[in-house]
């Protein structure tokens, strides 16, 4: 009887026997990388929205305060997207005639809101609270990255459980002075760890083992 | 009535009444099924979901079961791939609202009008959709707590089936075409001065409201304004009537009574007062040492009531004989000696008699709404005769805006509609083609009517009668005012814009009254601005809306004079029969208001456990007779040609009273909504104007069954392995009930812990908690068993309601639960209630079995449940020796009805399927505090935190805190001896531990 398969599938299937490890780790690592490729993480992805706004203009160029606009940071779990009122605030007076804001005009006088995109989300089951990071020393940029380089908005952290440990394992790498939270062209100090240990204590940022318990940010 | 085939056999009463009198001494039980070790019960003993051979009656081949898991095998991890959807943010345009921090609640004070009555209310609100409805504080209604129908009606608001278009002749009208009718029929009633017109409302208390009726009947001065509610309170109106010759309104200050008689009289559920007469009673009832006194409470009632459950010693008698009790009562007291006839053991009259004169001023006689007018007289009688007129009891004007005699008002009504005389009837807000009694053939003389226009929440069974119906504004959307049982006034504010267009009553009236278009906060704000002349109108009004009373509005005490009562036989016990019928609204679902809201009727009932149906609840010994047992359909004919029989199944019920039968009204609802459509039978059938609370009727046996479902059984706390009969030989032996009286707790404060079972060594002693311990300890003896807690649980933590089916199944989804227990007799068993939480174990037997860490333990002490982990195996509530966990055996959370979305607490998950879940302590509540005092740099203050349940509790029964505080009153508590654990032998150490029952009997009273 004929043979049915050629001779060269001898290879074949001595490197898929003998390869399937590698195949594997490879199919492993592919999972992974797509898990941390910005086509799933929408990490530097910039979002389609309703004005083309930027925050390099807005928060560098013009100095303007994060509290501004994000009012509620301080106070609330969410950090508050402006109303289209507090745009008109300065843009009552600027730019009146740029095509680029005509959303913005239109969505004041018809009183009807502007709906922006979330760039940065976590999911349902995390309850995250903007309030209480500010209050210990986490500066904006600490998540948010270099929001003041950012002519359009994009997520830079994963915001990844893994990530947010991370910092809830070690928030003496990160914490800041609270004057400097607010800071959008931050750098941290070389002394950072040194800084750190001492602000965690003057803080009384709470003991690892008590913030990254489950039911700090899940219920 | 549907019937089913109904497994088992009938309970053997008799020998269950053998087995309680053999047992050594004082059994606990938790029902009948468990003293007769039915197979039901034995299955639910043993595992916690039993098995059900109905679940699975397509039944899936090995083959299937395979190709199943390896698809869901290797689909498992696609799962995790999905990508996060997009979201969208939207701000406000305009400048939004002053104190509006996203992502914060605001509070805003209301109140819920029920039957008219007002209890004062604070409702949480997120971006503008009321979430959560608390008491309020400075409300004398309300003190801070809510029973469980005022925290369930946010449901409603949302609920799906409200009416919510103009319906005209059976089709879709619109606003407009309504405003045109309106003009011409306001035209064709000017000319003929309203004399066919006719208002129908429910009791009105509301100032404004009665005062834009004042108005409309000036400008047609031919037209009538009748009222009615089918819990009305005609007998306490009319007792009064008898008693002083006028209406006036009793108001009872339990916090002065020592000692209280209660003549068929559930004050602490039913009636406008229940919610403050509850907190003033438990107040009564703390005791913080052996030396402490408590108050004395005797109840005598024909249904075993919540009310009867706390009294230190009950009378079961029929309600019909309560007036002869009263009577001999009355007469001792007053020091003659007429002989009268009555159905209580001899050692009773004397003993009270000498009780409540030894407390004069000090002691209290209630009778009940639905015992008859002589009643509540002789009531009214003996507290003048004790001197507690100005003590424990004040009287005032009538609260309600035109009191009149319901039944009266309707009958005339329905005269004048049988006469032809109605040309135009506007219904508002009451359902009378449903609960009105069967004799006044409501519907047929309401289509006597030319033009009927129906106002209401729902398009239900009056709403289809009639040519208009307008949906009704909820009142938690608009702007009204009503007051409360001793007067207090409330306006009422909105706390969202009708969701369906809904219109209130002030503003079909101004419709009547010309002035079209006038908004009911224009009218109500009028009203009061027409009232408060000459002062600083803003601040009053702003001053109002933000405390939720009005300052000073509660209506002054009234002098009154007792005129002596005439003895009488008219008992209102109409009809032949050997079985006494009473009626009584049901205790969650009311006069069937509430019937299409899930969260009332999956609450298990007071004391009977039943879900989602009304029954006929008698006593064993009337079962015996009638040889019936739970679920049996009877056949109820009240001998009377104008009443049909009604068919209903039995439900007996330890303690009720022998010869006795107790319907719940509220049920058997034909348009009441996709979830009250078609539950129970409909009580109101029976009824007629001249019998409308208590009447005979002839009880017989139809041979059908019914499938009542309860949870009696659900979440037994058993032993592992051991025999079922002895282990459940009971509770008393698990120490899961400890009661002791007074005197034995002063006598000897360890009593609590006299058998109690050693502690075995644990291998898991490294838990040692610094900082906050979270504890909670929940008080036995003030927890009146009412459920307000469950629903407050439900409605903080977007609990999912599972339906009829899945309760029969054990699968009811409250995390917290109100267990039931009775010791002695059947024919009157002490009660026990005990509402069991999550005790958060300090070694929880669940964590440990957990295969993906899904339930791990904080540094504080809670037992955490993270859903994102959970995988299902339900190993953990296997394991859970409480049974306080609940699985989501399938999507009972309803992803998709938009309505219901703005319901849910944003703070708390909304879970899916597969996931279990239980009580957190309310996490949602500890972290917003803990945040708030970490920003402020400060401790957390004690009672600072407060977990829904806790909040709400009329009795103030449970107290949640740190344990490691030693000032802490949960601490304080905990330090009493009266503290114990459940099933503390096997070494969980749960935190929340129960402090003991204590009964304070009156030693003159054998038992």
């Amino acid at each position: 009887m004929a043979q049915i398969f050629h001779r060269s599938t001898n290879t074949i299937s001595k490197v898929t026997i003998y390869g399937a490890v590698f195949i594997i780790a490879g199919l492993g690592y592919l999972i992974f990388a797509v898990g941390q490729s910005p086509y799933y993480t929408d990490v530097n992805v910039a979002r389609q929205q309703p004005v083309p706004f930027s925050h390099k203009h807005h928060v560098t160029d013009d100095g303007i305060d994060c509290r501004y606009c994000h009012t509620t940071v301080e106070k609330s779990p969410f950090a508050g997207v402006p109303t289209t009122h507090i745009c008109m605030s300065c843009h009552s007076k600027l730019w009146l005639n740029s095509s680029m804001l005509e959303p913005v005009r239109a969505s004041y006088a018809s009183d009807r809101s502007l709906e922006w995109t979330r760039v940065n989300a976590v999911p349902d089951f995390v309850y995250f609270d903007h309030s209480i990071h500010v209050n210990k020393g986490i500066g904006c940029t600490t998540c948010h990255g270099p929001i003041g380089e950012m002519p359009l908005t994009y997520r830079a952290n994963t915001l990844y459980m893994r990530w947010c440990i991370d910092c809830h394992k070690h928030p003496e790498r990160h914490v800041r002075r609270r004057e400097d939270v607010f800071k959008a062209d931050y750098v941290e100090p070389p002394n950072q760890l040194e800084l750190g240990a001492q602000l965690v204590k003057e803080y009384k940022i709470k003991e690892p083992k008590i913030i990254t318990d489950c039911y700090t940010c899940h219920r | 009535m549907n019937s089913k085939p109904k497994p088992g056999k009938p309970l053997d009463l008799v020998q269950i009444q053998t087995k309680l009198e053999q047992s050594p001494e004082k059994r606990v039980w938790r029902g009948l099924q468990e003293l007769a070790q039915t197979p039901e019960y034995r299955d639910f003993a043993e595992c916690e979901f039993p098995h059900d051979p109905r679940a699975d009656s397509q039944g899936v081949s090995r083959r299937n079961a395979l190709k199943l898991m390896g698809a869901s095998a290797a689909l498992a991890g696609l799962t995790a791939c999905t990508k996060m959807p997009t979201e969208k943010i939207v701000p406000y345009a305009q400048q939004q609202p002053e104190d509006f921090i996203p992502g914060k609640p605001l509070f805003y004070a209301t109140a819920m009008p029920l039957a008219g009555y007002a209890t004062g209310l604070l409702v949480e609100s997120h971006m503008g959709r009321p979430t959560k409805i608390e008491g309020n504080p400075s409300h004398p209604a309300s003190l801070g707590s809510a029973n469980a129908i005022t925290q369930a009606s946010v449901l409603t608001l949302y609920d799906p089936d409200r009416a919510q278009v103009v319906v005209y002749n059976g089709r879709i009208g619109d606003w407009s075409r309504f405003l045109t009718f309106m003009d011409t029929t306001r035209a064709e009633i000017l000319a003929t001065k309203g004399a066919g017109l006719r208002i129908l409302t429910g009791m009105v208390t509301s100032p404004s409201l009665a005062d834009q009726i004042h108005t409309v009947l000036a400008m047609y001065p031919q037209a009538k304004w009748y009222q009615y509610e089918p819990l009305n309170r005609d007998n306490v109106r009319e007792g009064a009537k008898l008693a002083f010759g006028e209406y006036v309104n009793p108001v009872y200050h339990l916090d002065q009574a020592e000692v209280i008689v209660s003549l068929d009289a559930d004050f602490l559920t039913a009636g406008p007062g229940a919610v403050r007469y509850s907190r003033d009673f438990a107040d009564k009832r703390r005791v913080s040492s052996p030396d402490s006194k408590m108050n004395r409470l005797y109840v005598v009632e024909s249904t075993p009531t919540v009310t009867g459950a706390m009294a230190d010693h009950r009378l079961p008698m029929c309600a019909r004989d309560v007036y002869s009790f009263a009577l001999a009562l009355s007469n001792a007291l007053a020091g003659t000696t007429v002989p009268i006839q009555v159905k209580a053991p001899t050692d009773w009259i004397p003993a009270l008699v000498r009780d409540l004169t030894n407390h004069r001023g000090a002691s209290l006689v209630v009778a009940g709404e639905q015992q008859p007018p002589y009643v509540h007289a002789l009531a009214h009688g003996m507290n003048a005769v004790l001197g507690n007129v100005g003590r424990t009891v004040h009287y005032t004007d009538p609260v309600e805006a035109n009191p009149v005699n319901a039944v009266e008002s309707l009958k005339a009504l329905v005269g004048e509609m049988r006469a032809g005389q109605v040309e135009t009837l506007l219904i508002m807000g009451v359902n009378p083609v449903y609960n009105t009694p069967a004799d006044l053939n409501f519907r047929d003389n309401l289509l006597k009517v030319r033009t009927r226009i129906h106002l209401g929440l729902y398009e239900d069974e009056t709403a289809v009668q009639c040519n208009w119906h307008i949906p009704e504004a909820h009142y938690l959307e608009s702007w009204g005012d009503a007051q409360a049982y001793d007067g207090t006034t409330t306006i009422l504010q909105p706390l969202i814009a009708p969701l369906y267009n809904g219109k209130s009553a002030h503003e079909i009236l101004a419709i009547l009254a010309g002035n079209a278009g006038a908004t009911s906060h224009d009218i109500v704000r009028a009203y009061w601005q027409g009232q408060k002349k000459g002062q600083d109108f803003e601040q009053f009004w702003q001053t109002s809306l933000n405390d939720g009373v009005v300052a000073d509005s509660a209506l002054p005490p009234k002098t009154v004079k007792f005129v002596s009562v005439p003895a009488t036989s008219d008992l209102g016990t109409t009809g032949g029969g050997k079985m006494e019928i009473v009626f009584r609204p049901d205790p969650f679902v009311g006069d069937g208001s509430f019937s299409n809201n899930g969260w009332l009727q999956e609450l298990p009932k007071p004391l009977t456990k039943l879900t989602w149906d009304n029954a006929a609840l008698i006593s064993p010994l009337s079962a015996r007779e009638l040889g019936v047992t739970n679920g049996d359909v009877v056949k109820i004919n009240v001998n009377d040609a104008r009443v049909a029989p009604v068919e209903a199944p039995i439900w007996i019920t330890p303690g009720h009273a022998d010869d006795s039968m107790t319907l719940h009204l509220g049920y058997g609802r034909r348009r009441a909504g996709h979830v009250g459509t078609g539950l129970g039978f409909n009580a109101y059938l029976l009824t007629t104007t001249d019998g409308l609370c208590i009447r005979r009727a002839t009880v017989e046996k139809t041979g059908k069954t019914y499938e009542l479902v309860a949870t009696q059984h659900h979440h037994i706390m058993g032993k592992e392995g051991e025999d079922r009969e002895e282990e459940t030989v009971a509770a008393l032996q698990r120490n899961l009930i400890r009661a002791a009286t007074i005197d034995e707790y002063s006598k000897d404060p360890e009593t609590f812990h006299e058998r109690e079972e050693e502690q075995g060594p644990s291998l898991y002693n490294w838990n040692s908690y610094r900082g906050n311990a979270w504890g909670m300890a929940i008080d036995m003896n003030s927890c009146i068993g009412c459920g307000a807690c469950m629903v407050a649980c439900q409605s903080e933590n977007n609990i999912a309601v599972v339906g009829k089916e899945q309760v029969r199944r054990g699968r009811e989804m409250h995390w917290i639960r109100v267990d039931s227990y009775f010791e002695g007799g059947l024919e009157n068993p002490a009660v026990y209630n005990q509402p069991v939480p999550c005790m958060h174990c300090e070694n929880a037997p669940c964590e440990y079995v957990c295969p993906v860490g899904a339930t791990v333990h904080s540094p504080e002490g809670l037992n955490e449940m993270v859903y994102n982990r959970c995988v299902g195996t339900r190993y953990c509530s296997n394991n859970c020796p409480y049974k306080v966990r609940r699985f989501n055996f399938e999507l009972w959370s309803d992803w998709t009805t938009e309505s219901l979305k703005p319901l849910r607490n944003p703070d708390v998950t909304v879970r899916s399927r597969g996931v279990m879940e239980k009580c957190t302590y309310c996490i949602q509540r500890i972290n917003r505090v803990k945040i708030a005092a970490e920003k402020e740099d400060r401790e957390i203050q004690d009672g600072e935190i407060v977990p829904a349940c806790q909040q709400t509790c009329p009795a103030q029964a449970i107290v949640f805190g740190n344990i490691n505080d030693p000032n802490s009153r949960v601490a304080k508590l905990k330090a009493q001896t009266r503290n114990y654990s459940l099933l503390a032998d096997l070494n969980t150490k749960p935190r929340t531990t129960y402090l003991g029952k204590l009964r304070n009997p009156n030693p003159e009273i054998k038992e």
